[in-house]
């Protein structure tokens, strides 16, 4: 799907910037954006994003949204607190790095590390991301942090996994079948280090490649719902259906212990 | 197979005579030291537990009680140390790896003590600083190239000098010592709130460590340089907001190259709050950042932090010193850090693993001397600050750093000593009988932060003095004149290579 103008962010909005990128370095770039959100512009479109880091970096303000046109640079949205962030093309490394809050939808891929440290918001990418996916991210009181990618993603998912929500759906990776696909979704190490949160993947897992902390069940129903919710929005983001996703199985991983390395040291 | 015989570190004395049973050594010793028998009306004393913490020593109204070092119990043995043996007693029975506080405590070189400071005789004046002005301010950050300085004329016909390049952030101290990283969790909150209130006082700055900015702490957060670590733990934007600079947690002279880890116990109300994790989940600190696997990974760490705070705050690395400590340290200001903080093999630690802490890292000493030439060689020291840290226990340590190319000094066990600390090097068990490296709120209501203030502002104003003492000796009036001075400084009994790596003369030589 293409955005075609403001019109597509579908907020009742007063003021909004269009911007074009082209050329501009990442710093004058994040100071315009700066500029137009001081001025109580609500919604920015950028035009011709090639490669400039930092966008939203440690932007607040929940009725903040940006639509990225073109490929943005590494640590998107880093730090950010509650603004809306749509790429319409692929994402790099480092999405929603130390996120709080707010949400990353990403129309393409996403590189390794998305979601770093996330603490709250979600991250929906409609292809495949790298490696390390959602390490680290933790949950807080009522921040409970979301990616879901649809496609596979590479080595370490959810590394270190403290809280929080992972799936990985495997239904946009080249695969023209989404319901009896595929046979690689995740990579190896999955959940190395993890001590809270869940990951679900749908379909079939190995499991050799589990890390040793993590353990699998079927999901209970709670976890069905909690899934369903997020996956209605996902879908919509997508225009995918979400019924058919949900028609195979998932696996959900959890941490054995939230005290994965307690036992190693003599007191 | 013979009973593990527990390692009795001390010898719990009471003078029978002196003791007036007010068993307040009872009631205070959190290791359960001492108890009360009301038959015989004694109060006795269990040597195994006692951690030589001499609290309930000061504590005793008749001064009853000596805490003695336990003469060795094996034979003596120059290889097979008393320690060694009972490290693998513990190690057999536990299979665990030993753990341990504060820093580096063998018996390494210690370059400090072979040094020694200048003098002015004769051909150059000396100072006095209690009558003549003398300047340890100093500010940390990146500093131009060069300035742009233009005359101007006000209207009144007043010369007026406009300084027109545009000065990276900087930090001002009134003194150049600042503490370093200690984070609500590894110390108490009366700890953190004593150094806090001093540096807020003495114009210098405290940190936060990996442990979030409690809301107690607020009103001193302008004073605050707050840590990014691998966790990233409380690390929001509200914490970068608040904080006067921002320093990202690459190692620790304690524990180079490994991760932290704050065991889930310890994880209570107020410290899930602050790092921002569930009540009594471990708080594990990756080993790296995995968003950092180089220098150029580094920049964009520095640079997001830059771009999240608007550029108005320096941001700053801290690293462990080790062998290549001084290319790293070049990679560093290169990726555009403001200042680099680089702690030694003797840095302190609420909690690492005693075989890391005694054989990983190098002295401070030599890292400054490297890190400081290798800077210059490159033209680009004065883009950056240079903190040196790891185990600075005097004033002299400090104008020694200093003179070796320092910037600053972070000080961490001298200020809790500061604060009662009597270096027993059991911080990571949470029961510090002084209520410092505890969270016990038994113990921790021991430290008052109104006192716990006073005298760590005490110190520094101490070791101001004694450092301009010893630059108006040397016959220098502002600090920024020492750094990097090393004629001042004479090697005592130290070899070829520790001279050129030092970059020292010996005594003896003149200029
Ligand atoms: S208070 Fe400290 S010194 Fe005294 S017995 Fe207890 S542990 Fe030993
Ligand atoms: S802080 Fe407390 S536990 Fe740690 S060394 Fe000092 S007195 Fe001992």
């Amino acid at each position: 799907m293409r955005y075609k103008d403001t019109e597509d962010l579908k907020i009742k909005s007063t003021k909004t910037a269009k911007i074009e990128a082209k050329d501009l370095s990442y710093k004058t770039l994040n100071e315009k954006i700066r500029e137009a959100l001081k001025n109580g512009c609500k919604k920015i479109v950028l035009d011709n994003v090639c490669g400039q880091r930092y966008i939203g970096d440690g932007l607040r303000g929940n009725d903040v949204q940006i639509l990225i046109k073109g490929v943005p640079g590494n640590n998107l949205a880093a730090f950010m607190d509650g603004p809306k962030i749509i790429v319409q093309e692929n994402a790099q490394d480092g999405i929603g790095n130390t996120m709080n809050a707010g949400e990353i939808v990403v129309h393409g891929h996403a590189g390794d590390i998305a979601g770093h440290s996330m603490r709250g918001g979600r991250i929906f990418i409609k292809g495949d991301v790298g490696y390390r996916a959602g390490i680290h991210m933790k949950a807080y009181k009522n921040l409970f942090p979301v990616i879901i990618a649809g496609g596979t993603c590479g080595d370490f998912l959810g590394e270190y996994m403290a809280g929080g929500l992972l799936v990985v759906l495997g239904i946009t990776h080249n695969c023209t079948n989404p319901t009896s696909c595929s046979p690689e979704i995740v990579g190896d190490f999955v959940g190395t280090g993890m001590h809270g949160g869940m990951i679900l993947i749908r379909g079939r897992l190995d499991t050799r490649k589990l890390g040793r902390e993590v353990r699998i069940a079927p999901p209970s129903d709670e976890d069905i719902s909690i899934l369903t919710a997020h996956l209605k929005d996902f879908c919509k983001y997508f225009h995918l259906d979400r019924e058919r996703i949900l028609e195979t199985s998932f696996i959900k991983l959890y941490p054995y212990t939230h005290r994965p390395y307690g036992k190693v040291y003599a007191y | 197979m013979a009973k593990a015989k527990k390692l009795s570190e001390f010898r719990v004395e009471r003078d029978e005579e002196k003791c007036i049973k007010c068993q307040v050594c009872v009631r205070m010793c959190a290791n359960d030291v001492h108890t009360y028998d009301p038959e015989t009306d004694t109060v006795r004393a269990d040597s195994f537990k006692c951690v030589g913490c001499h609290f309930c020593e000061d504590l005793c109204p008749t001064a009853a009680i000596t805490i003695e070092y336990n003469p060795t119990q094996t034979k003596e043995n120059a290889h097979w140390k008393r320690e060694s043996i009972y490290d693998i007693v513990k190690q057999a029975r536990t299979g665990g790896i030993l753990l341990t506080g504060m820093g580096n405590d063998q018996a390494y070189k210690n370059y400090f003590d072979h040094l020694v400071l200048n003098a002015s005789q004769v051909t150059n004046p000396s100072i006095d600083p209690l009558r003549e002005p003398m300047e340890l301010r100093i500010h940390l950050g990146r500093k131009p190239d060069k300035i742009d300085c233009r005359l101007q004329m006000t209207e009144e016909g007043r010369k007026k000098y406009q300084i027109r390049t545009r000065i990276p952030p900087q930090l001002e101290l009134e003194v150049p010592i600042l503490f370093t990283a200690m984070s609500f969790g590894s110390i108490s909150l009366n700890a953190c709130k004593s150094l806090a209130k001093a540096a807020c006082k003495f114009g210098t700055y405290w940190n936060t460590g990996e442990g979030g900015l409690h809301r107690d702490l607020y009103p001193y957060a302008h004073r605050a340089i707050v840590q990014v670590a691998s966790g990233r733990f409380g690390v929001n934007e509200e914490y970068l907001e608040r904080a006067a600079a921002i320093e990202i947690k690459i190692g620790q002279g304690a524990k180079p190259g490994i991760g932290g880890h704050l065991p889930g116990e310890k994880v209570s109300e107020e410290i899930s709050h602050t790092r921002m994790i569930p009540i009594g989940t471990d708080a594990l600190s990756p080993a790296p950042h995995h968003d950092i696997y180089s220098i150029e990974d580094l920049k964009q760490l520095i640079f997001a932090l830059k771009e999240a705070t608007r550029y108005t705050k320096p941001v700053g690395v801290k690293i462990a010193a080790v062998h290549n400590v001084a290319p790293i340290a070049s990679g560093i200001v290169r990726a555009g850090a403001d200042f680099v903080a680089i702690d030694g093999i003797r840095g302190g630690t609420g909690a690492a693993p005693t075989i890391i802490r005694n054989n990983v890292g190098i002295p401070i000493e030599l890292a400054i001397a490297a890190v400081d030439q290798r800077l210059r060689e490159e033209g680009i020291r004065n883009q950056v600050s240079l903190i040196a840290a790891g185990g600075f226990r005097s004033s002299a340590d400090v104008t020694k750093g200093i003179a070796l190319g320092a910037d600053a000094v972070y000080i961490g066990t001298a200020a809790l000593i500061a604060l009662g600390c009597h270096v027993c090097q059991k911080c990571y068990t949470g029961k510090c009988n002084w209520g410092i490296a505890t969270q016990d709120p038994y113990l921790t209501k021991r430290l008052n932060p109104e006192i716990g203030a006073e005298h760590a502002g005490n110190l520094l104003r101490a070791w101001s003095l004694e450092i301009k003492e010893m630059m108006g000796g040397m016959g220098i009036n502002v600090i920024d004149s020492l750094r990097g001075n090393r004629e001042q400084l004479r090697a005592l009994g130290l070899n070829e290579v520790e001279l050129r790596l030092l970059g020292l003369k010996h005594a003896g030589e003149a200029w």
